[in-house]
């Protein structure tokens, strides 16, 4: 399926090729080039691509691009899904997805490249039986490593790939035995110039990070599941017991994994915590405008709104701003044209403000149009959708 | 090709100034910046003896290879080390092997035999992970031992080693499609594999070797479905692909009976569905007079098995296989069903926008037609301002499609917003979109028209322009009611200077110019001014404007039209050109113009029929869905056609063939009645014996499936007989269920029953059971399921409890599991058995293989001088036996002679060999080959000798002494001795005489890499029995009519090769022997002839290669 894997950097450098087939010269990525010069973001290039010869699917994660060559008909769902994998695994190996990370530990990046993919179709793509395979590198290990010529690769051989469940390895073994569980809930609005909601959904996803001794089988059951619209879930969880009892009965993998994301359907009104005053106005008269925000709480349950953000997409015409916010800070990039104002806590008693002039080119015709404003915060301790969940161990 | 490479050197040269970047690398700091001659040091690293330099040089020649730099010239220092004892170097040569092994084939078959050992190591992860490796070296020449491996390990024990075999299948097919055959036969032995390690891996084989052999699945097919759930998601992603296609070739249409019913009240407003109506009506028309007495439509029980087992996976949180089932339900659900898909492919909308991307095209495809299904979801492709353009796009095409009269407004409102957009691809594209909208909802046609004409005075041009172009479509569509827009329009051309809607706007005058004769004339007379100005386009459209006027109203245009014909006669563009020439000829009557001119009219005024504005997603969905090739629009290689619904539905009973031939088996005993209903229950069993990990959530269920299964069993009742047996299976299958969900409540209670009933349970299995392996895993197993199993337990509990209705069934239900459990208790022993044999044998080989360079014991080189055991010299005794007697047998005039140099290219003189078969006396372990040279000059030759010789490594040459004279006409022999290192690799040298040097070349037949050893039958029957398994080929071959008698066969097979022949009491059989040259490894060689010319051909032989080379050539040397 996937015959080949590019890593090319933002600008356009391939600094890593890996062939799971016979050799592809790298000048086939011309062909990706030619598309990213005329697209103007990165985001904007076709994942899918035809050449005469391949189909180069890429994926854009953390300013790479994960760049996979395939010369026959293969879902590219699959090759989009795994490339995400790839960057996964990376990021669990090593913290972080980058270049210079790549780079850094690029012979056990290959190493796993290896062992993800046997003849382009996935091998062992779970963290559990890759660590167990290829042990990520740690600070204290490459310093013991260099000292006593040991190395990354484990010296027993996995036995995650034969079982059943190849999340979890066998003979895990705690002092303390713990699990926790974070729910992290996200709205995601579209309010239009008047104010009113044109549509609010709530995505929620589970976190878990369980470090439990031996085979522990967990049942988790919720206060409302009605509330969960759709759901999905990590290969461990029984699906079957999901449908029956609306509960998650699974036999969790060691560490870090994401147990379910869900879906709260939008039929229920979403209450949004915030509302934006904004008035944002160009001159005829005259080559400036104004712009005036004022964020607020709407509904927050007495929980306090943290790092708040508005980003505006500006108009090409805005030549600069100047603006005095009552909180935070605010910077106007020159060359993407966007307005970013780091406002942090939302104190109910004294609203935030950003208000001051803008100036635009000279000459150039007023922009009619009115940009668009995008919000971002996050409130602690706060489930929107108001779904608790207990858990039972077994 | 050239440029290419060339193009590879620049970037490795760009990249290697960013090299000390690597220097990073704790291993491998500081050395990169110190030196420049990195090869020379990496190789003496290489050759040292401690594992950390080892080490550390191949993370760097690993790094080389990640930067896509040449390393390919370190290639045998680094095979050296293929069998380091070192796992990560070990890991990181594997790595290098497998990257350059295409390149270096001869060298790369040196490490073959590493493979070979680590193929019968007792663990099962070595003997994967050489498979693997071995299967992953692209080198033709060792495709049948890969063939031989492979066929080996599908039989492992270990279904990890099965796995890999199937991973293996399609490298060796790509690399040498002419075993297919054979390969299949693989494939269907992995099918039957019962294992969900193995089933995603086999299927994904089947898909790339044989997807046309759809009857292999037949009898796995219930297997696959209920396996699914378990298999790894990626697995899961190819069989659900092939099930669909499956399921397309097998069962009917479940919609349509439906179409017929509800035609017309699901109609979109697409052309697309009439088509589908069509070409429904008339399978309709041909199912007409059967449709009269047709029943309503049954679903095929299987068919909703596949539906059923894959619902769940709707949830999975791989996006792949979400599409996958999303696609499986589009294609093969009954209507009514479809819609649950819809939700899970909406929650993919808010993953990566790659999978946005790929998730939206495929719905834009679906929304076409079942718009239904995402009407709910409208707001979920509402457009985000953080979208890429690309997805915004392709919204905007999904909100298109499921516009219609009732959320046109709001989806109108929202349009209105998108407009006001930065990004101008998207604003173009939404205008369209509106456009799309106002053709095919009639109520809004003139709100939407009147919205595009409010954005005529948008400040920005390329909106103007492109509502220009849409305009122009939707007043094609009713001209009459809309003059004040085209006057509106024409005011435009003053402002717009887009070259399109320039176009678009003239084209518009001149089609309705009826509609507005004042202004018509007024703007040719404009454009008249600025004719010579404007882009070609719009010069066309002029020009067009012009004839149209002529011919309407000649009287005011009648002046401006000749200026501008004029103008464009001399225009530089010759389209334009021609087409004034064209015009002119045609609209202005002369003597000379025909009588075209006077349709004149006619040809430019005609009625023009209104363009369809539809979606670049129609019909889309002849390709499947999902694939590369749906998402592309256009075929991609290797891309499997996804067929029609038969009209009638192939014979289901194929699918439980395997049962009852299984079932035959076990219960001889009970009454032949009962199988059609033990049928299902059989099927059922199996599921529990093999009941993988999570199988508790397998397939039963919702009280709305069940109760699904009950009314098809119902209506499957009223069939003919012909449907009986799959309606009654269905019947007992659904009461199964019930039971079974009353277990799932209890089973909390007796949870902690289970887990002692458990503890005794695999103590009990594990008695008969040999293998310690595999025993490991299943407790492993055990422990971990401990609720499947008890379940399985608890269920043959309640299965005779519960069995109210069907006591008597319930007994001999129990009867035929005891049955069954013997039996398959049975044949695991055998395998073990075998096993543990092989093992023994295997460690003796591997024993051998370990002493290879300073050969084992047994073998001794004819000309050994020395031999320190009396074994030896007894052999070396009866080889004077051996040489005596083959003599009478392999006379030397049988000897082939080979061209060396022609007499042409040699200038006269021409050199033959042949391998003389002797011992070549200076050294033993060489070939003698004899050498004649035969001068046709008319002068002499002088100096005859060799030079420059070129070999592969390990090889030797002894050079023939040279020969000083060779007159005109005359004749001479030489003896030469090449030590071919049991390869088949040519020795390459240069062949000199005092005035030329001709390069030539010796390559030699793998039967003459051999010397004969003479043999006693007991000595062969013990040699061959050490050499079993991998070391073992069989191959069937008819023989040649002209020899079938054994005196033939013996002199084929010695011509063939240098063995000796090994007396045998059976006259079937012929036998030979003899041992390689340099290595003295055994060769034995067994012809057992069978009746009508059939027969079988063995050898054995320590090393595979030559194994597999002397086969072929003795089957061609007895076949021909």
């Amino acid at each position: 399926m996937i015959h080949s894997l590019f890593l090319i950097n933002h600008s356009g450098d391939i600094f890593l090729e890996k062939h799971w087939k016979s050799v592809i010269s790298r000048s086939v990525c011309d062909y990706f080039f030619e598309a990213k010069e005329k697209a103007a973001e990165p985001e904007n290039v076709a994942p899918v691509l035809q050449t005469p010869h391949h189909y180069l699917i890429t994926i854009y994660r953390g300013k790479l691009f994960f760049l996979s060559v395939v010369q026959t008909e293969a879902p590219p769902l699959f090759v989009i899904e795994f490339l995400h994998r790839v960057a996964d695994i990376f990021q669990d190996y090593f913290g972080e997805c980058s270049e210079s990370v790549i780079k850094d530990n690029v012979v056990t990046v290959y190493e796993l490249l290896e062992e993800m993919l046997d003849n382009g179709f996935p091998l062992a793509t779970e963290s559990n039986v890759l660590k167990e395979m290829i042990r990520p590198p740690t600070i204290l290990r490459s310093v013991v490593n260099t000292l006593t010529g040991g190395s990354n690769v484990g010296d027993t051989l996995p036995t995650g790939q034969l079982s059943n469940i190849p999340w979890r390895r066998a003979g895990v073994k705690y002092t303390n035995n713990e699990a926790y569980f974070d729910v992290i809930e996200e709205i995601d609005a579209i309010v239009d110039k008047s104010g009113t909601t044109v549509c609010a959904e709530i995505q929620g996803v589970i976190e878990a990070c369980v470090r439990l001794t031996g085979m522990p089988d967990l049942t988790l059951s919720f206060m409302n599941p009605r509330l969960l619209d759709d759901v999905s879930f990590h290969p461990c969880v029984r699906f079957k017991r999901w449908e029956s009892e609306r509960a998650l009965s699974f036999i969790p993998p060691d560490g870090n994994f994401t147990l379910m994301n869900y879906h709260v359907s939008s039929q229920n009104l979403v209450a949004l915590p915030v509302y934006v005053k904004q008035s944002i106005s160009f001159f005829d008269s005259g080559p400036c405008g104004r712009l005036d925000i004022t964020v607020g709480p709407k509904q927050t349950m007495g929980k306090t709104v943290e790092a708040l953000m508005v980003t505006i997409h500006m108009p090409k015409a805005v030549l600069s701003a100047n603006l005095t916010a009552t909180q935070g800070s605010y910077t106007y990039d020159l060359a993407t044209k966007v307005l970013v104002w780091d406002i942090g806590k939302l104190n109910p008693q004294k609203l935030p403000n950003l208000k001051g002039s803008l100036s635009l080119q000279a000459g150039a015709p007023k922009p009619e149009d009115n940009p668009s404003l995008n919000i971002d915060l996050k409130i602690q301790q706060m489930a929107i959708s108001g779904s608790l969940l207990f858990i039972r161990t077994f | 090709m050239s440029a290419s490479s060339a193009f590879n050197e620049e970037k490795g040269g760009s990249s290697s100034v960013g090299e000390p970047e690597y220097g990073h690398d704790p291993a491998s700091g500081g050395i990169f910046s110190s030196d420049y001659k990195r090869h020379d040091d990496l190789k003496e690293m290489l050759d040292s003896n401690k594992d950390s330099l080892k080490l550390e040089a191949m993370k760097r020649i690993v790094a080389m290879i990640a930067r896509g730099k040449n390393a390919s010239d370190l290639f045998p220092a680094v095979v050296k080390n293929v069998a380091c004892k070192n796992i990560e170097v070990k890991k990181l040569v594997y790595v290098y092997l497998v990257r350059y092994a295409e390149e270096q084939q001869d060298l790369a078959l040196l490490s073959i035999s590493t493979f070979q050992r680590g193929l019968k190591d007792p663990n099962q992860l070595i003997r994967a992970s050489a498979l693997r490796v071995l299967s992953s070296i692209r080198v033709t020449i060792i495709v049948p031992i890969m063939m031989l491996a492979i066929k080996e390990a599908a039989s492992d024990m270990s279904p990890y080693v099965r796995k890999t075999a199937a991973h293996a299948i399609p490298k060796l097919y790509s690399l040498d499609p002419e075993q297919k055959d054979q390969l299949i036969e693989v494939i269907e032995k992995l099918l039957a594999d019962k294992t969900t390690l193995v089933a995603g891996s086999v299927v994904m084989a089947f898909e790339e070797v044989c997807p046309e052999r759809i009857d292999l699945i037949h009898k796995n097919y219930r297997k696959l479905c209920n396996l699914l759930i378990d298999v790894e998601e990626w697995g899961q992603v190819v069989i659900i692909n092939m099930l669909t296609r499956y399921a397309r070739t097998q069962f009917l249409n479940p919609n349509m009976n439906e179409s017929l019913l509800e035609e017309g009240s699901d109609k979109t407003f697409y052309g697309s569905d009439e088509d589908e109506d069509e070409e429904e009506e008339e399978k309709e028309k041909k199912a007409e007079a059967p449709m009269a007495k047709r029943k309503p439509y049954v679903m095929d029980p299987d068919h909703r098995l596949l539906l059923r087992n894959t619902k769940p996976l709707l949830q999975s949180r791989n996006a792949a296989v979400v599409m996958a089932v999303a696609q499986l339900y589009f294609h093969l659900a009954p209507k009514v069903e479809v819609g649950v898909i819809a939700k899970a492919l909406v929650r993919l909308l808010r993953s990566h926008s790659e999978v946005q991307y790929v998730v939206l095209q495929n719905v834009a495809t679906m929304s076409i037609k079942r718009r239904g299904m995402f009407e709910p979801y409208l707001k979920s492709f509402y457009i985000r301002s953080t979208d890429p353009t690309q997805i915004k796009v392709l919204k905007l095409e999904v909100l298109t499609n499921l516009a219609n009269e009732t959320n046109i407004s709001t989806i109108l409102r929202e349009f209105q917003t998108y407009i006001k957009s930065m990004d101008k691809d998207f604003v173009a594209a939404t205008i369209q979109a509106i456009g799309r909208c106002a053709t095919n909802i009639g109520e809004v046609r003139d709100t939407c028209l009147n919205g595009l004409v409010q954005l005529l005075s948008n400040r920005d041009e390329l909106v103007v322009a492109e509502s220009v172009v849409v305009i122009k479509k939707l007043l094609q569509m009713q001209p009459e009611k809309h003059s004040d827009i085209i006057k509106h329009m024409a005011k435009l051309t003053d402002n717009i200077q887009v070259p399109m809607a320039r176009a678009s706007i003239l084209w518009l005058i001149g089609e309705y110019c009826e509609h507005v004769p004042k202004i018509a004339p007024d703007v040719l007379r404009k454009m008249a001014k600025s004719f010579t100005n404007e882009e070609d386009i719009v010069k066309l459209q002029i020009i067009n404007l012009a004839a149209k006027l002529y011919l309407t109203n000649s009287k005011q245009t009648k002046l401006l039209t000749q200026y501008v014909l004029n103008l464009a006669k001399y225009d530089q563009n010759y389209d334009i050109r021609d087409r004034a020439r064209f015009i002119r000829q045609l609209i202005v009557p002369t003597e000379k113009s025909g009588a075209l001119s006077k349709y004149a009219k006619k040809l430019f005024l005609a009625l023009k029929p209104a363009p369809v504005l539809e979606s670049p997603f129609k019909d889309r969905d002849h390709f499947q869905l999902g694939s590369l090739s749906h998402l592309l629009n256009a075929k991609a290689g290797g891309y499997q056609e996804l067929p029609d619904w038969p009209e009638a539905a192939p014979d289901p009973s194929v699918r439980n063939v395997e049962v009852f031939a299984l079932l035959e088996r076990v219960t001889t005993l009970t009454s032949v009645p009962e199988w059609t209903k033990c049928s299902s229950r059989e099927k059922r069993k199996e599921k529990r014996v093999e009941k993988p990990f999570y199988s508790d959530s397998e397939g039963e269920s919702g009280p709305t499936e069940s109760a699904d299964s009950e009314s098809d069993s119902a209506s499957g009742s009223e069939m003919g007989s012909g449907l009986e047996e799959s309606g009654s299976g269905s019947e007992s299958e659904g009461s199964e269920e019930g039971s079974e969900s009353e277990e799932e409540e209890e089973e909390d209670e007796k949870d902690k029953k289970k887990i002692k009933k458990d503890l005794k349970k695999p103590v009990k299995e594990s008695e008969s059971e040999q293998s310690s392996e595999e025993e490991e895993r299943k407790h492993q197993r055990k422990s971990d399921q401990q609720k499947s199993d008890s379940e399985s337990e608890s269920d043959e509990e309640s299965d005779s409890e519960s069995s109210q209705s069907e006591s008597d069934d319930s007994d001999s239900e129990a009867d035929v599991k005891k049955k069954k459990k013997a039996a398959e208790s049975k044949p695991p022993p055998k395998p073990v058995k075998k096993d543990t044999k092989k093992e023994k044998k295997e460690m003796s080989l591997l024993d051998l293989d370990d002493f290879e360079p300073a050969a084992s014991p047994q073998v001794t080189p004819v000309n050994s001088f020395l031999s320190n055991s009396l074994v030896t010299d007894l052999e070396g005794l009866s080889l004077s036996d051996a040489v005596l007697s083959p003599a009478n047998i392999s006379p030397c005039s049988a000897l082939k002679s080979y061209e060396l140099l022609h007499r042409i290219r040699g200038e006269g003189l021409s050199v033959e060999y042949c391998f003389s078969r002797q011992p070549f006396s200076p050294d033993g372990n060489m070939v003698a080959v004899q050498m004649q040279f035969t001068n046709n000059a008319t002068s002499e030759a002088k100096n005859l000798h060799m030079e420059d010789v070129k070999l592969q490594s390990g090889m030797r040459v002894k050079e023939f002494p040279e020969i000083e004279l060779l007159p005109a006409g005359e004749t001479a022999t030489a003896v030469m001795g090449i030590d071919f290192c049991d390869s088949t690799q040519a020795a390459n040298f240069q062949l000199c005489t005092h005035t030329r040097k001709f390069f030539v070349s010796i390559q030699p037949p793998v039967g003459e890499l051999m010397r004969p050893v003479f043999l006693t039958e007991n000595e062969f029957k013990k040699e061959q029995g050490q050499l079993m398994g991998m070391n073992e080929i069989t191959e069937k071959l008819t023989l040649d009519a002209k020899c079938r008698n054994e005196h033939t066969i013996v002199q084929r097979v010695t011509t063939a090769a240098n063995l000796s022949r090994v007396p045998c009491g059976s006259d079937k059989e012929c036998r030979f022997a003899g041992r390689t040259v340099t290595s003295g490894s055994l060769v034995l060689a067994t012809v057992a002839t069978k009746e009508g010319g059939a027969a079988q051909l063995t050898v054995n032989c320590e090393k595979m290669v030559i194994g597999t080379m002397l086969v072929k050539d003795v089957l061609l040397a007895l076949t021909q």
